[in-house]
């Protein structure tokens, strides 16, 4: 294990990848020299060189063609948006193309490509370098979706996502790309895809939350733990496929359960997450409804104290735990 | 020119059977045989068939939503091709894809393509993957006039440029995005000129002349495939029929569609093959009837074929 930032773990995990298939390559704008807009790139181009690790001209929709081009072809493609608004410039290429090949053609294409969202708010960077877009992309069939919190996570995952023969939106946090963890070294640390954690074990209220507001959620669970509840929080770690089961089953041995996301309330993935829970099995054992805590329904606001506001805090989701449990 | 007695009888006959199924589709369409929309190049047979018998045979395409030629020019199983577009579980795509999807990524057809403009970047990165693992293929990318006008096109054209990859981008302008005529859809002419805009040649080639078509994409493929990066051609042709089946092409004279069919290039290059003495017509005759004869073989193997299963529903949405 070694002590190293959310970006280091991403930087690690590429490099890991490419080192060991010479397949992978990375793309995207001013990942080069530059080292890409969050530095997450650094070194990569002075190790791997231009063949591999390619400038773009400003041109998302290609980038996003470009990958599944590339990965319909036998590479490997790891691309860069510089901020996961800019997807929606790359929409085409991602929800008609890359998800669509391999069904539409079959099941005779295989479509591995990786494409790095930096997503979230908090950096004061207002509406349209802010969002929280993974939903758009949960909607869409033949695209996994993955949103690591935790460096460890972030590395695991994203060794995964390259390996995987499907192209995945792999959702990072920009405002943890500083933040530090321990992560496994090994280059066979992988994380399995489609399998949620429990990131701590609780018997009164399940809170499940992924993304930036992980860490919220636990600072919240100490909280109320002194006021004698205790919260058991699962990060689903991987939207698209959802593990269903491991967030059923903490529900039902809870019998509460709040889902935590960044993004906009209405029509985000919590709404999915909530009708999950209420669909299941679990329906039986819930002492409460299930209640979702997401983003203001607004266009991110640059003002730092309307953009602290638009997103769940500490304190809202330990209110919330509270509700549930009728304090 | 390096084209051989045996290529001009395979690009005759692919012609011909371009022609054929369109004509089949076409008939199947008129009696509710087939479901769904269908877009028919007939008309177009020397632009697209001409265009893949100058490549290699393990060279890459991407397809257009009239993409019928294109695929039976890069040679195709008529089978399958027809069984898909009958929706059977024989076709290419499991009849999955349809008409607007036919793809047969191991022989290089990396698909057709139901947005406009929706093959640009599949092809430039594609040609990423020839350029690193040193494949010595190109890719020929097959879009409308009208695909020109998105912003895929410049980003493509662009990228392709500063990388040097081994990309034809082959325009095949029919006059017509969908009803609008090219006159009230871009300010220029020839859609070949852009290509300056990138600092990469350009030609314009009749694309009715089978002949033309062949020597040009030829010759251009082998600059592309030196490496010197793309190239756009731009290969000047007319669809006969609608935009699609619901068409009733109010927005052309009957005047201008004869003109063209007077054109067509499946007679110009009999009377070439004839007149310079390679065949008889009595030949060309006969490479014809085969050409018809498959595609009633192709309708027969499709209608016997049975349909996907329901259970296939849910497969192939990931590997």
């Amino acid at each position: 294990m070694k002590e190293m930032t959310y970006a280091e773990a991403i930087r690690a995990a590429m490099s890991e990848e490419m080192r060991r298939d010479p397949d992978v390559i990375f793309m995207g704008e001013d990942i080069g020299l530059y080292g890409g807009a969050f530095g997450v790139s650094v070194g990569m181009f002075e190790e791997f060189g231009p063949d591999r690790v390619r400038d773009t001209p400003i041109s998302e929709a290609v980038i996003a063609g470009a990958a599944a081009g590339a990965a319909v072809t036998g590479m490997r493609p790891i691309a860069e948006l510089m901020f996961m608004d800019f997807s929606t410039i790359a929409m085409d290429s991602l929800v008609n193309q890359a998800a669509k090949m391999r069904y539409m053609f079959g099941g005779k294409a295989k479509v591995p490509m990786v494409l790095r969202c930096p997503a979230g708010s908090g950096t004061g960077a207002a509406a349209q370098h802010s969002q929280s877009l993974e939903a758009w992309f949960c909607h869409v069939p033949g695209l996994k979706v993955v949103t690591p919190s935790t460096p460890a996570d972030a590395k695991g995952l994203l060794k995964a996502a390259i390996r995987d023969d499907n192209p995945v939106v792999f959702v990072e946090q920009k405002l943890l790309y500083r933040q530090k963890g321990m992560v496994p070294e090994e280059d066979d640390f992988i994380l399995e895809i489609g399998k949620a954690d429990i990131k701590r074990e609780g018997s009164d209220v399940t809170v499940v939350v992924y993304g930036r507001m992980l860490q919220r959620a636990l600072e919240a669970a100490e909280i109320v733990a002194k006021e004698g509840i205790d919260v058991e929080v699962v990060d689903p770690m991987t939207l698209v496929p959802l593990d269903k089961e491991t967030i059923i089953n903490s529900v039902k041995k809870t019998g509460r359960a709040i889902v935590v996301n960044e993004a906009v309330k209405t029509g985000g993935y919590a709404g999915e997450i909530a009708a999950v829970i209420a669909e299941s099995d679990a329906f039986d054992y819930l002492d409460a409804p299930v209640l979702r805590l997401a983003g203001k329904d607004v266009p991110i606001p640059y003002n730092p104290d309307l953009e602290k506001a638009v997103v769940p805090s500490v304190n809202e989701i330990a209110d919330a735990i509270r509700t549930v449990m009728n304090r | 020119m390096s084209i051989k007695k045996s290529d001009f009888k395979e690009m005759y006959k692919r012609m011909n059977e371009a022609r054929a199924f369109e004509e089949k589709v076409s008939y199947f369409f008129a009696r509710g045989m087939i479901h769904g929309t269908t877009h028919l190049s007939v008309g177009q047979e020397a632009s697209a068939v001409g265009a893949c018998m100058a490549l290699k045979s393990d060279d890459l395409i991407t397809s257009t939503h009239r993409g019928h030629s294109q695929v039976i020019g890069k040679g195709i199983d008529l089978n399958k091709m027809m069984a898909e577009l009958l929706g059977k579980q024989t076709g290419y795509c499991k009849g999955k894809g349809g008409s607007m999807h036919i793809a047969d990524v191991d022989a290089g057809n990396l698909g057709a393509n139901g947005v406009v403009g929706g093959g640009h970047g599949i092809a430039v990165c594609a040609a990423i993957t020839q350029k690193l693992k040193k494949t010595g293929k190109i890719v020929l990318c097959f879009f409308g006039d009208g695909a020109a006008n998105e912003g895929s096109f410049h980003e493509a054209l662009n990228l392709a440029s500063v990388w040097k990859l081994p990309v034809i981008f082959y325009c095949e302008n029919n006059l017509y995005g969908m009803s609008t005529p090219i006159s009230k859809h871009m300010n220029i002419k020839d859609i070949y000129k852009r290509a300056e805009a990138y600092g990469i040649p350009g030609y314009a080639i009749d694309g009715n002349n089978a002949v033309e078509v062949f020597n040009k994409v030829e010759e251009v493929a082998k600059y592309v495939r030196e490496g010197n990066g793309p190239v756009l051609i731009e290969s000047k042709t007319y669809r006969w029929l609608g935009h699609s089946k619901s068409d009733a092409n109010v927005y052309r004279t009957k005047e201008e569609i004869e003109s063209w069919k007077e054109k067509d290039p499946i007679l110009a290059l009999e009377k070439y093959l004839v007149g310079e003495g390679l065949f008889t017509e009595a030949a060309l005759k006969k490479v014809k009837q085969q050409a018809y004869d498959d595609i009633e073989a192709a309708v027969q193997y499709a209608n016997e074929s049975p349909n996907p299963p329901i259970e296939s529903l849910l497969e192939d949405v990931y590997a």
